[in-house]
C-alpha cells in the first residue's frame, strides 16, 4: 500500500502498487456508501472544482456526490456557461481558480495532455476526467474494481474490448490498467477503428467478433464515439450493429459466465441490444454505484499530505 | 537496531484481557446491551479476545465489529494517506452501550475520531473505552475507562503491539 502522487493525470504512469492501493481503497468507500449516513467528514473544508470544458453527466455528477460524500465544497464550472466564450484561455481560467483557493481541480477536456499541462500551472491538486483520447483514468479504475469484486482477481483474465478503440481514452486507460494488473487484453471492432499499432501496448488485435468474445471473462463494450469521427471510418450504423453488436446470438457462444461492461452512455440496438443491457451478466450499472467508490478514494489518497504514512495509535 | 524491551508478554496480555473483561462485566450490569467495537490494526484482535472472555462470563454471545476511523482522523492532508481497513458493524449500535477497544492509548485523537465515526452509525446509550497499554501524552481530554498497563513513556519512543501473527508470540514491547 503506498500513494504519494499529488496529481491523477493518468494510469500510464502509475505502478501496479499504486493502482491496487485505490483499489483496496475504494472497497472501503464503497461500504460508506450503504451506510444509512453516507458521508464521512475527510475532506472537510477542501474546495474542489469540477472544470468541464467539454460536456458530461455521470463523471461530472460522479466526482460531484463523490466531493460532497468526503465533505469536500465543490463547483461545478462548464463550457457554456464560462469564460471560454468569452475566449479566456485554460492557464487562465485555471489560476483564476487557485486564485479562489482550489484544493483540485477535476479536468474534462478535449485536447490531449490539458491535465498535465495544468499540474505544471496551478499548485492544486489535478485529477483527469478524460482528456481528448489521451486517457480518463477513474474510468478504468472503477472498471478494474468491478472486475476484481466479480473474478476476485484480474491476473490471468481474457477481457475483450470491442468497440471504437481508436478514438476512445476509456480504451487507452483501460488497456494501461488491465496490462498492468496481469490480464490478457484482446482489442476488437472495425480496422478502421482498431488499427494494429494496438499491438505494441500489449494486446492482441482482432476484427472477428466471434473471435475476440468466445474465451472472453469480461466483454467491455464501447460506444461509438460520434464526436470525434470523421464519416469514413464504417460504412454505417447498422453495418457496425450487424458485424460488431452484441446480441443474444453472440452472447450465447461465450462462456457461460463472461460479464458485460459498459461504460456509458449506451446506445441501445447499436453496440448492445437492449436486452443484454438490462440482463444479468451486464455490470454496467454497478460500474455507476462503483465510479463513486473509487472517486472517493481517489480524492481520499491525493488529499494526503508528504512524509511518512499516517497511522493510528502511534 | 532500536533498544526494546518487552513490557507484557503472552501470559500477562491474556492476564489483563482477563482482567478488563471482569471489570467490564461489573460495570454494566445488563449484560444484553453491551458490544465491542475494536479499532484496527490492534483493537480489532483485542476486541474479539474481550468478546470470547465476557461470553464465558455472561453465558450469551458478546457482538463484536470493528470500526476503522482512518476516514475521521484529524492529520488527514498532513500526511500521507493511511491504509484503510474494512469497517464491519453487523448490529445496530443504537441504545447499546458500546465498548471501544484499542491496543495503545497516546494522544486521544484515535479515540476522538472513532467516536466520531461511531456516530455515523446510530446513537450509543454509552461508550466507554478498554485499552491493553496508556502510555500517557495526552493531546485530548480522553481517559480510559478500562486499562490493561499504565506504561509512562518518552514521547519519542515507540510501543509495539504484536498479535495474532503466525510463528510470533503475542507480546507488547517498548522501542527506545
Amino acid at each position: 500500500m503506498s500513494w504519494n502522487k499529488k496529481h491523477l493525470l493518468d494510469i500510464e504512469s502509475l505502478t501496479v502498487d499504486e493502482i491496487v492501493t485505490v483499489l483496496d481503497t475504494a472497497r472501503a468507500f464503497k461500504a460508506v456508501g450503504e451506510r444509512a449516513i453516507k458521508k464521512v467528514p475527510a475532506l472537510r473544508g477542501k474546495t474542489v472544482v469540477n472544470l468541464f470544458i467539454e460536456p458530461s453527466t455521470r463523471t461530472r455528477i460522479s466526482f460531484e456526490l463523490a466531493a460532497q460524500r468526503l465533505t469536500a465544497d465543490i463547483v461545478n464550472f462548464s463550457a457554456d456557461a464560462s469564460s471560454f466564450k468569452k475566449g479566456e484561455t485554460l492557464k487562465d481560467t485555471a489560476r483564476n481558480l487557485e486564485a479562489l483557493n482550489a484544493d483540485f481541480i477535476i479536468i474534462r477536456h478535449s485536447a490531449s495532455g490539458a491535465p498535465h499541462f495544468l499540474s505544471r500551472v496551478v499548485k492544486a491538486s489535478i485529477i483527469n476526467a478524460g482528456d481528448g483520447a489521451h486517457e480518463h483514468p477513474t474510468q478504468a479504475l472503477l472498471d478494474a474494481f468491478t472486475i476484481r469484486e466479480h473474478k476476485e482477481k484480474i491476473a490471468g483474465l481474457n477481457i475483450t474490448i470491442l468497440g471504437d478503440i481508436l478514438y476512445s481514452r476509456v480504451a487507452r486507460s483501460n488497456i494501461w490498467a488491465l496490462t498492468k494488473l496481469g490480464a490478457k487484453v484482446t482489442l476488437c471492432g472495425p480496422s478502421t477503428l482498431v488499427p494494429k499499432t494496438f499491438e505494441q501496448m500489449g494486446c492482441r488485435v482482432t476484427h472477428n467478433v466471434d473471435d475476440a468474445i468466445r474465451d472472453a471473462d469480461i466483454i467491455h463494450l464501447l460506444r461509438i464515439q460520434h464526436e470525434r469521427q470523421r464519416k469514413t471510418m464504417f460504412p454505417g450504423i447498422g453495418e457496425y450493429t450487424s458485424l460488431f453488436g452484441l446480441n443474444k446470438a453472440r452472447l450465447a457462444k461465450t462462456k457461460p459466465d463472461a460479464l458485460i461492461m459498459h461504460p456509458g452512455p449506451i446506445n441501445r440496438g447499436v453496440e448492445i441490444d437492449s436486452e443484454i443491457a438490462d440482463c444479468d451478466r451486464s455490470l454496467i450499472l454497478e460500474q455507476v454505484t462503483n465510479g463513486l467508490a473509487v472517486r472517493m478514494a481517489v480524492l481520499f489518497l491525493l488529499n494526503g499530505g508528504k512524509g511518512p504514512q499516517g497511522v493510528a495509535g502511534n | 537496531m532500536p533498544e526494546t524491551t518487552i513490557i507484557l508478554d503472552t501470559t500477562a496480555i491474556q492476564r489483563a484481557l482477563t482482567r478488563i473483561a471482569h471489570e467490564i462485566a461489573e460495570r454494566n450490569e445488563i449484560s444484553e446491551e453491551v458490544v465491542l467495537v475494536g479499532i484496527p490494526t490492534g483493537g480489532d484482535h483485542l476486541a474479539a479476545r474481550l468478546s470470547k472472555i465476557l461470553s464465558g462470563i455472561w453465558n450469551h454471545a458478546v457482538p463484536v465489529g470493528i470500526l476503522d476511523v482512518n476516514m475521521h482522523r484529524d492529520d488527514l492532508d498532513q500526511r500521507a494517506a493511511p491504509t484503510i481497513h474494512p469497517t464491519v458493524i453487523p448490529f445496530d449500535v443504537t441504545g447499546k452501550t458500546v465498548v471501544l477497544v484499542d491496543d495503545v492509548l497516546f494522544s486521544g485523537r484515535t479515540t476522538r475520531a472513532a467516536m466520531d465515526a461511531l456516530n455515523d452509525f446510530g446513537r450509543p446509550k454509552k461508550i466507554q473505552l478498554a485499552v491493553l497499554i496508556d502510555r500517557g501524552h495526552r493531546e485530548l481530554p480522553v481517559r480510559a475507562d478500562f486499562v490493561g498497563k499504565n506504561v509512562p513513556t518518552a514521547i519519542t519512543e515507540k510501543v509495539r503491539v504484536r498479535l495474532d501473527i503466525p510463528g510470533q508470540p503475542d507480546e507488547v514491547v517498548l522501542e527506545k
